[in-house]
């Protein structure tokens, strides 16, 4: 179980909006967080990661307590390890698909096994700039999970893909995820998006 | 036709240049981070040797590492270390007067980068150190050449604060530009336009190359 209940201040056009989430995670679920521009569901993701600090509040991983305000607990992002999809990839630039696996994890047959999920193992010499937009975006998918993350946390992660492309890795992802024990929260603007696959849904306003 | 102060000028060079790189990589980092006040007051700092005077940097130098009083009557007496009228008191003065050249492209460059690449690499689990080393520093190199060659240049051309620190001794702190400049002095103008044609042919090259190297990577390159 996830336990997320967290209160931070946004900075919005011509005011302040709180972000305001109170919220449980069953473990291995997959649970869409979907809402208007600007709601903050990005910075929700990014507070669980541990990449924003939010100004109360407190999130327990099964047992462990990835934050809690009151008492000062705060673990970084290195020790959450979260795997984050970015909603703009967050490529590294100078790196091969290759690289990009090989720089998140050593697991020579792990990595052979998502490059064939992605449809990538023929192009791991290649650099983002040579990427098309929806293998950018597949490659984004790919490094998250090359760390095989207990929570997995995906920002629009399936905006680049053509409707055959996604519902082909859909279906691979959901695999692994089972297969990983991954607990996953997907940010969505689209309502009507994945729900046929996920298990919960998370509305912030 | 005596070369040494060219001899002197490029080891100048290219240990202030080393020493640079060393010192403001890590600065520039620290700069590029979220501002601070302090960290304000420090790229001031760092950025006065653009606009003042190199005379007056020099003299200030001069007054502080003087062995007579204060800071270098110190140094000398605790570690014998004498910057005034010493090579090694170019080294510092160049160090000085050269470190924006360094700086200041590697902290745009740092700045440029999208947030999201460290904190990509941050949820992989890697350190800051790892992420700066294998994500941050490899796609800063055209702007790491520029920083490298604008400083080396620089130290190249550098007259007025070497002079006020170092003066001119023959073999010890006779650079370059001094050599020229005392080869005028003296109406030797043929010593005069070999060093300059040298500092001008050296410098040239270095900033052809970098305009070469870093002609598909970035949109000017002095940015």
């Amino acid at each position: 179980m996830i336990s997320i209940a967290i209160e931070k201040n946004l900075k919005v056009y011509k005011g302040r909006h709180v972000l305001k989430v109170d919220h449980q995670f069953a473990t291995g679920s997959t649970t869409k967080i979907y809402g208007p521009s600007g709601a903050g569901k990005t910075t929700l993701l990014k507070v669980i990661a541990g990449l924003i600090q939010p100004e109360q509040g407190k999130i327990m991983v099964g047992q462990q307590c990835w934050l809690d305000t009151a008492n000062g607990t705060n673990l970084s992002p290195q020790k959450r390890m979260p795997g984050f999809v970015f909603q703009d990839y967050a490529l590294f630039p100078n790196m091969t698909i290759a690289e990009h696996l090989a720089y998140a994890t050593s697991d020579q047959q792990w990595i052979d096994r998502l490059l064939k999920l992605g449809k990538l193992d023929t192009l791991t010499d290649h650099k983002p700039i040579h990427l098309s937009g929806g293998q950018q975006q597949r490659l984004a998918i790919l490094r998250a999970l090359a760390i095989k993350p207990k929570v997995l946390l995906m920002d629009e992660p399936f905006s680049a893909l053509d409707p055959e492309m996604k519902a082909e890795l859909i279906a691979g992802l959901r695999l692994v995820f089972k297969e990983i024990g991954a607990t996953v929260l997907i940010v969505s603007h689209n309502p009507q998006e994945l729900d046929d696959w996920v298990d919960n849904e998370l509305y912030i306003a | 036709m005596d070369l040494s102060p060219i001899w002197l000028t490029l080891k100048l060079a290219t240990i202030t240049t080393s020493l640079l790189l060393v010192a403001g990589l890590p600065l520039a980092w620290w700069l590029s981070g979220r501002r601070s006040f302090v960290k304000t007051i420090i790229e001031a700092i760092i950025t006065m040797p653009l606009v003042l005077p190199p005379s007056v940097l020099g003299f200030y130098l001069l007054l502080a590492f003087s062995p007579q009083h204060g800071l270098g009557k110190w140094l000398h007496e605790v570690f014998d270390i004498q910057f005034v009228f010493s090579f090694k008191g170019l080294v510092l003065a160049s160090f000085i007067y050269s470190m924006p050249f360094m700086i200041g492209p590697i902290k745009s460059a740092l700045q440029q980068l999208p947030v999201s690449l460290a904190q990509a690499s941050y949820t992989l689990g890697k350190t800051r150190w790892q992420t700066f080393k294998s994500v941050l520093l490899p796609n800063i190199k055209p702007s790491l050449l520029t920083a490298v060659v604008l400083t080396f240049a620089h130290t190249l051309g550098e007259f007025g604060v070497v002079l006020m620190i170092g003066g001119n001794i023959p073999n010890v702190t006779r650079v370059a530009s001094i050599a020229v400049y005392d080869s005028v002095e003296q109406m030797d103008y043929a010593s005069a336009n070999t060093y300059s044609l040298i500092l001008f042919a050296i410098t040239f090259i270095m900033v052809i190359a970098v305009f070469i190297f870093n002609k598909y990577q970035a949109k000017s390159p002095l940015e």
